[in-house]
């Protein structure tokens, strides 16, 4: 038996579980707003874990399996957390004859990392997107949720390199500050 | 008794006359009348979803084909069972899910009781004329009676409804979709350690192929038993 | 709000406009915005107040002018004077040139007597450009919410659905299902509770459309569906938009607010007995999710799996209510149609094919952007009219239109007229409206491959055919762009194409055989070359027949 709604309590005290519980207020727990406090979810947390994944199960009633069908179904959802940097190559049929699999390429050469991965020490994540909608503007890439037109490949490997290299002095400050 | 609104019909399946009921499938009026029509992910009892497209039918004067399993009778309706073009969609339909995964029957607990070798067997494949894709997909041996082996896994979700609209556990679903699908067990937990699982083991009995089967079984031993569904489709009938 | 209070605001607006004698127009889509469209707004804006012309000159942001290509775009004086690939550092120069008509630079001048833009003929883009999406008395201004009016007050539902089939209106979804008789079966469908759906999850890729359109004028879509609502007896709708269009979900919020505090969405609207409120739902990232019947699976919240039809969503849709699901373009064009009548679009366009149609233009083509047209114009005055040709000299080689449900065209049919059965008769499909030039530097095997690749990963995965053919179809069609395929692949890749076309459960898996048939069809010789010689024309694939050869 699955507990009721006013049982259940988030995974962590996290203040941010307010949101995702306002959200599933706001729909009555119903079933059917499961996609919804997925977005929910994922806008407020960066990506989907599995204590989020049950937590909104049982909130909503929702089967653990359909939960887990459903967050995999939709490509938009993510289960690991992204980088601190993103770069999304639109692979669209646009931007495909205009150069992007060049595009994913250098930066899969520049970062060593395939799309959908993210670089070892947590930097950048490289996605590809279905289509921006930004054709005319082809090639398209976004950095950082930023959309940005007419991409050549050394546009591309110049803001990776930037990425990887800026935030590595980040991570270092940070790791001085903890020895601290 | 007939629900209001359900009247009878009469239509004509591979050239027989044959009459229905308009809240009957294709399919079900075929089987009345000892019409053949293969299928792969319908069994009776569980609800029907027009995935595998093996019984995919002619209708005279519809230029699309239509799934027996899920199509209503209709008055005057013409159906067509069996065609060239049938045969040859059915035969590849089959060869498609054996080039999906890995299904080599000599090593399987289902050999000679497995549903997609036997309509194979019944409609001639005798080859696959494509390149196997052959996925390396794990095997779950979490659970102690059960075994679930997703490399002889066709997707038909026979285990996803039993577990659903019979045993109501739910338990099962499929995760991903294209061919990154699979059928996962709550949160793609090992079997074993499903909190929803009641061990039932329907899951086992309805699946198809040795996909699911019981622990303890050597190739060719495991025969699956399905006489609780008999009794469901009955109280289906009822229902309606 | 009443008929008086819209009618007021229409001529408070128009008068608060005409007391300037220059309205300095910025694109603010999302196309120009990416090219930094908001910094040059802002700098307009500081240095209208700093030359203290406040009084004379408006600056405002709008929606899409069309011509993505030449971004951020810049127009003034009822678009006589026009800027393009404009920066913040040519704010001076702008405004010299409009209040003080000096000439402005070469560079940023745009032509406003382009072919680009007078060979269009603007229906559902009439305000896209013009108004501020973000101001609902803009819309109003521009006789928004009057169609609304005049069907809650003036006609019966099957008064509104009579003009809508006079029309001849096809969805412009793609499939060109006569709207008015979907309306029809809706409005006759038994049941209290019915819905109306605005499909918004444009997933064609090369198709921007929808977005354009929700990011330009967003009221119009909601006055579209509210007059479906009223016609078909539903006081409910949703609108299924992508995720990945975050502006428009932005400014439909906007609206969606502005309009249910004026009373033109909600209970009672304009003092009326009918009701009408409407929600959005946000995509998740699946194609899949365009076709009907997975799109309301997935607003009730679960996997976007098609399922077999009949019943249609018509009859039995959204938790089994009856229910309307028209695309956002087919939407847009419905106040239109009320207001002018539906003779009046049914004049417009051809026998089968009426109105007008909106069209992406992108790829290998000079002027990329958004274009309107007249249906039965031919591609190659869209292409080399419109679109201004193919830059750089090169040689035109195909078409795409209607995405990977549709087909590359050849040279030899540009001189067709485009609706819904001239592309059909030649392979391809209308589509929502994407069109992708190609010239001699694209490879079809390549774009074959690109669209079974694309088919492959948004299949649901729950049909065999669509599931496993197109895996295998598109492994055949690695093997040819690889040169590792044999003459045999050819056969087989020929014979699944007719089996996922036929036995598929949903329209994805039935079109997705499109865009290799109609290579197979055009560019055989493309295919063999690759199979036989090892070579690409093009020079994009690799195929490493040749070199194998020359090892042994």
């Amino acid at each position: 038996m699955l507990p009721t709604a006013k049982t259940i309590s988030p995974p962590s005290d996290d203040k941010r579980w307010k949101i995702v519980d306002g959200m599933m207020r706001r729909h009555g727990h119903e079933p059917f707003a499961l996609i919804e406090v997925l977005h929910t979810v994922q806008e407020t947390f960066g990506f989907l874990n599995d204590d989020a994944l049950r937590y909104v199960a049982t909130s909503l009633k929702v089967p653990y399996s359909k939960v887990y069908g459903v967050a995999t179904f939709y490509h938009f959802f993510t289960m690991k957390p992204p980088g601190k940097h993103t770069c999304v190559v639109c692979t669209g049929t646009a931007c495909h004859i205009k150069g992007a699999p060049m595009l994913l390429n250098a930066v899969q050469d520049a970062a060593k990392i395939k799309q959908g991965e993210t670089t070892p020490d947590g930097n950048l994540s490289l996605l590809t997107a279905r289509c921006l909608g930004s054709c005319g503007l082809a090639p398209a890439v976004v950095f950082d949720g930023q959309v940005a037109g007419k991409i050549t490949t050394e546009n591309i490997r110049r803001r990776v390199m930037e990425y990887l290299s800026a935030e590595s002095h980040v991570k270092d400050g940070h790791a001085v500050e903890e020895h601290k | 008794m007939n629900k209001p609104g359900v009247e009878i019909c009469t239509l004509i399946i591979e050239n027989r006359e044959c009459g229905g009921r308009s809240d009957q499938t294709i399919l079900e009026v075929a089987e009345e009348y000892g019409i053949f029509i293969p299928t792969l992910c319908r069994l009776s009892g569980l609800s029907n979803i027009g995935a595998c497209r093996m019984c995919l039918v002619e209708v005279k004067g519809s230029n699309k084909l239509m799934p027996a399993c899920v199509t209503k009778v209709q008055e005057g309706m013409e159906v067509t069972v069996n065609s060239p073009k049938l045969a040859e969609y059915r035969k590849t339909v089959l060869e498609l899910l054996f080039s999906e995964r890995n299904h080599i029957c000599s090593v399987c607990v289902t050999n000679g009781h497995c549903d997609l070798q036997a309509l194979a067997q019944k409609l001639g494949v005798n080859h696959i004329p494509m390149p196997y894709i052959h996925p390396h997909l794990m095997v779950d041996a979490s659970h102690p009676r059960f075994l679930a082996d997703h490399n002889r896994c066709i997707l038909c979700t026979r285990c996803v409804r039993v577990c659903s609209e019979v045993e109501g556990a739910h338990t099962w679903d499929l995760m991903g979709r294209g061919t990154t699908v699979k059928v996962i067990t709550d949160l793609k937990r090992p079997w074993g350690e499903s909190e929803s699982c009641t061990g039932c083991g329907k899951c086992v009995q309805v699946c198809p192929t040795g996909a699911l089967s019981e622990k303890g079984q050597a190739a060719g031993e495991m025969l699956k038993r399905r006489q609780f569904l008999p009794y469901l489709s009955m109280m289906r009938e009822v229902g309606r | 709000m009443n008929q008086d209070d819209l009618a007021n605001i229409a001529a408070q607006t128009k008068q608060g406009d005409s007391r300037y004698d220059h309205v300095i127009k910025v694109c603010v889509a999302a196309g120009c915005l990416s090219a930094n469209a908001d910094q040059v707004k802002t700098q307009l804006e500081s240095e209208v107040k700093q030359r203290g012309l406040e009084t004379c000159c408006k600056v405002k942001g709008v929606g899409c002018m069309g011509l993505c290509a030449a971004g951020p775009l810049v127009a003034a004086d009822a678009n006589e004077k026009m800027f393009q690939n404009v920066t913040p550092a040519d704010a001076t120069a702008i405004l010299d040139s409009v209040v003080d008509n000096k000439p402005a630079p070469a560079a940023i001048v745009m032509d406003s007597q382009l072919d680009f833009f007078t060979q269009q003929k603007k229906i559902v883009l009439e305000n896209s450009g013009e108004i501020d999406p973000e101001r609902i008395e803009d819309y109003i201004a521009a006789d928004g919410y009057e169609a609304l009016f005049h069907v809650i007050t003036k006609l019966k539902p099957l008064g509104v659905i009579e003009q809508i089939t006079k029309s001849g209106l096809r969805g412009r979804g793609g499939a060109g299902f006569p709207t008015g008789l979907k309306w029809t079966t809706v409005h006759k469908a038994a049941g209290t509770q019915k819905y109306v759906i605005c499909n918004a999850d444009e997933g064609d890729p090369g198709a921007f459309m929808d977005r354009s359109v929700l990011e330009s004028d967003p009221h119009r879509v909601l006055e579209g569906m509210a007059i479906a609502g009223y016609a078909v007896g539903a006081n409910k709708g949703f609108i299924y938009c992508r995720a990945e269009y975050p502006l428009a979900v932005k400014r439909l919020r906007v609206a969606i607010r502005q309009a249910e505090s004026s009373g033109l969405l909600g209970n009672n609207i304009g003092d009326t007995h009918f009701d009408f409120k409407i929600e959005i739902r946000l995509g998740a990232g699946a194609f899949v999710c365009g076709e009907e019947t997975a799109l309301i699976a997935s607003i009730e919240g679960g996997r976007g799996t098609p399922r077999p039809r009949p019943p249609f969503p018509a009859q039995s849709g959204l938790w089994n209510a009856p229910t309307l699901i028209n695309n956002v373009e087919t939407f847009a064009n419905i106040a239109p149609i009320i207001r002018r009548g539906g003779e009046w679009y049914a004049s417009i366009g051809t026998e089968k094919s009426k109105g007008t149609k909106v069209f992406a233009l992108a790829g290998r083509v000079n002027n990329t952007g958004l274009i309107e047209v007249p249906m039965g114009m031919t591609l190659r005055d869209i292409i080399f009219k419109l679109g201004g040709g193919i830059p750089e000299g090169r040689k035109f080689k195909a078409v795409q239109s209607g995405g990977p449900s549709g087909g590359c065209v050849p040279e030899q049919f540009l001189d067709i007229p485009v609706d819904y059965d001239s592309l059909a008769s030649v392979g391809s499909i209308m589509g929502s409206g994407g069109m992708i030039v190609m010239d001699e530097t694209s490879c079809m095997v390549d774009v074959a491959k690109f669209f079974m690749d694309f088919c492959m990963s948004e299949s649901c995965g729950k049909c065999v055919p669509c599931r496993v053919g197109t895996t295998q179809m598109h492994n055949i069609l690695e093997r040819i762009s690889e040169g590792r395929a044999e003459t045999h692949d050819l056969d087989l890749l020929k014979r699944l194409t007719g089996m996922v076309k036929e036995a598929s459960l949903c329209g994805l898996g039935q079109t997705a055989p499109n865009p290799t048939l109609t290579t197979l069809r055009y560019f055989m010789d493309e295919y063999r070359a690759h199979i036989e010689e090892g070579r690409c024309p093009a020079g994009i694939c690799h195929p490493v027949k040749a070199e194998a050869e020359v090892g042994v």
